[in-house]
């Protein structure tokens, strides 16, 4: 019983993370409809920084919020300078530049920083809780818990929040009421790029810190946001911790997956989520006019 | 609308006589090493092609080709290995295991519009490498170690090099391989391919079977993938699970782009050009090759995205302009 309540919350605590990624790549669907390949890419490059930063001798937190503004503000530049120019563009010039991103970003941060693996400080006390779950993964659960409701909240109660989604739902008509819809675009990129840092900031301690560190956990971010519904945030973070906890009790009780098929597991997922149900457990049927 | 469609196109003779005889003549100029490296070219190319008849031609997208390279070269080295089959037999059953995966992996396809297919072959070309690490298949696959494949002996009669041996097998199983797609693409059904490209409703109310052709195409282009494939596991001699990450898949993409999505010599360029720059990047800065690969990408998006071949072609329509003007 022990095992299966651990195996549960380790669950949650990694599903907290898959639902944050999977958030930030709902958002920018949302934004421009496409999945945005370069998100785990980008959340790595993030971590990076923090970590030079702590290097470098600046207090934890300190480093932790001047990562996700300058992640923010990294977001938002690439959305004018490279998203932008593409709006009517063909799916597969998206598909390209998102490819190239991920190697602009993959490549640069091998080249700054090497491909050696490198440890990641924890802002929480080692130790566990109640021989359960480890300090880390519950400060870590409740990171992102704080950060979902600050974006929940920042989406219903703000003004610019309210624009964002009006700007993502119908462009034409929020434009015509003085919604700058361009801005929301940016800002929606601005805040996905902040939510990968910080996925990937507290991720880093128990995956390691290398270059290809986001990739699988990507993956994850993506079959959660497919489970959840690609047109639902809320449905996203749900598919985050469904995806979570799948993914351990699979791996503990299925001896065929283990630990060492952990990722065909979200490519399984991803495939009969798509076969049987496409538009997720929270999402609405989207209708094609010819 | 695409000039194929209304002109008909026929192999150009005199160029392709002239790429073939500069083709054969070249080993016997190149050193054992630079034989083998335009070899590896000639097999990306082939593998690039399979991915181009997927996206330049039908407007489906896989980020998982990596994948069907490794069924390939798997296949090959498996039989090989295991079975005892000489590696000349390996080829063709590497590109018709991978025909069968890719049609089968196609199916779904028909539910999976263009990004859900970006992202469902995604997924695959991640899970690859640890799927063929795995226990379970580690008896068959060799697991982390991989599998050796070793190459007969050149025939005797022929006074050639090991090197030169394989580039011209290479270079024949490529020449047929194009001979193929062109035919392909030239065809009833290749046009069907476009039109499902072009606009699949409308397509599908003309009566093309857009799910068959759908599924079809990504089991021709994982044949073409996996036949690469086996050919890249018998030049290297060897194939281990990490040859195959998820790079490999962006090293495909990005050599289609850069040749040229929708044509098919375009290929040849995109598999030179994604084994130049590594090595020329290497000298500048290690490990910065894909951080030039990228920014060429998102610069190609921006300015010829028709890739080198949109180049060549606007480079002959201009001349062919002057001279029509001037003459």
């Amino acid at each position: 019983m022990d095992l299966f309540l651990q195996q549960i919350l380790t669950g949650i605590a990694n599903g907290a993370i898959y639902a944050c990624l999977a958030l930030a790549v709902v958002m920018i669907y949302q934004a421009i409809d496409h999945f945005n390949f370069a998100q785990g890419e980008m959340a790595m490059f993030s971590t990076y920084i923090c970590w030079s930063l702590i290097a470098a001798g600046v207090p934890y937190w300190a480093a932790f919020f001047i990562t996700i503004i300058v992640s923010f503000l990294g977001g938002l530049a690439i959305e004018r300078i490279i998203i932008k120019p593409l709006h009517h563009a063909p799916v597969l010039s998206h598909i390209v530049v998102f490819i190239g991103l991920i190697a602009i970003f993959n490549s640069t941060a091998g080249a700054i920083w090497d491909h050696t693996i490198k440890t990641f400080p924890s802002p929480f006390p080692s130790g566990s809780f109640g021989g359960l779950i480890g300090l880390h993964e519950v400060g870590m659960f409740f990171v992102t818990l704080i950060l979902l409701l600050a974006i929940f909240s920042f989406f219903k109660f703000t003004r610019v929040g309210m624009a964002m989604q009006a700007a993502a739902a119908n462009p034409v008509s929020a434009e015509l009421v003085g919604i700058r819809v361009a801005w929301m675009l940016a800002l929606g990129w601005g805040l996905a790029a902040a939510i990968g840092a910080v996925a990937g900031m507290m991720i880093a301690p128990i995956v390691f810190l290398d270059p290809n560190m986001m990739l699988g956990i990507l993956l994850y971010g993506f079959a959660a946001a497919i489970v959840g519904g690609i047109s639902s945030p809320g449905g996203a973070v749900a598919g985050g911790f469904l995806v979570g906890i799948i993914e351990n009790l699979a791996g503990t009780y299925i001896p065929a997956i283990g630990s060492e098929l952990k990722l065909t597991v979200a490519l399984v997922l991803i495939v009969t989520v798509l076969l049987f149900k496409p538009n997720g457990l929270f999402g609405k049927t989207i209708v094609t006019r010819v | 609308m695409d000039p194929r469609l209304t002109v008909g196109a026929r192999i150009p003779i005199k160029w392709v006589t002239l790429f073939v005889v500069i083709g054969v003549i070249l080993p016997f100029f190149m050193d054992g090493y630079t034989t083998f490296q335009a070899t590896l070219v000639m097999i990306y190319a082939i593998a690039i092609l399979g991915l181009n008849l997927l996206t330049g031609f039908n407007g489906q997208f896989s980020l998982g080709h990596s994948a069907f390279y490794a069924i390939g070269a798997y296949t090959a080295a498996i039989l090989y290995f295991h079975y005892g089959w000489p590696v000349y037999a390996t080829i063709p059953v590497g590109g018709i295991v991978c025909f069968v995966a890719g049609f089968l992996f196609g199916l779904p396809a028909l539910r999976l519009e263009g990004l859900y297919l970006a992202l469902a072959t995604f997924a695959l070309g991640i899970a690859i490498p640890q799927i063929l690490k795995s226990s379970h298949l580690e008896e068959l696959t060799g697991g982390v170690q991989g599998l050796d494949v070793f190459r007969p002996a050149v025939p005797e009669m022929l006074p050639l090099t090991m090197d030169q041996w394989w580039y011209l097998i290479v270079f024949v199983i490529m020449l047929f391989m194009f001979w193929v797609a062109w035919n392909l693409i030239n065809s009833r059904t290749g046009r069907a391919m476009m039109a499902i490209r072009d606009n699949s409703i409308a397509a599908k109310s003309m009566g093309v079977s857009t799910s068959l052709y759908k599924s079809l195409t990504f089991g021709v282009s994982a044949f073409y993938t996996g036949v690469a494939g086996s050919l890249s596991a018998i030049i290297i001699e060897f194939v281990a699970p990490d040859s195959f990450t998820f790079q490999l898949s962006i090293l495909l993409f990005i050599g289609m782009v850069v040749g040229g999505t929708g044509s098919i010599w375009g290929a040849l360029f995109g598999g030179l050009f994604i084994l130049i720059i590594p090595n020329f990047a290497e000298e500048i800065s290690t490990g910065l090759s894909y951080a030039i690969f990228g920014i060429i990408l998102i610069l190609i998006i921006y300015v010829m995205p028709s890739g080198f071949t949109g180049l060549v072609n606007l480079i002959r329509t201009k001349i062919r302009g002057r001279i029509g003007t001037t003459g």
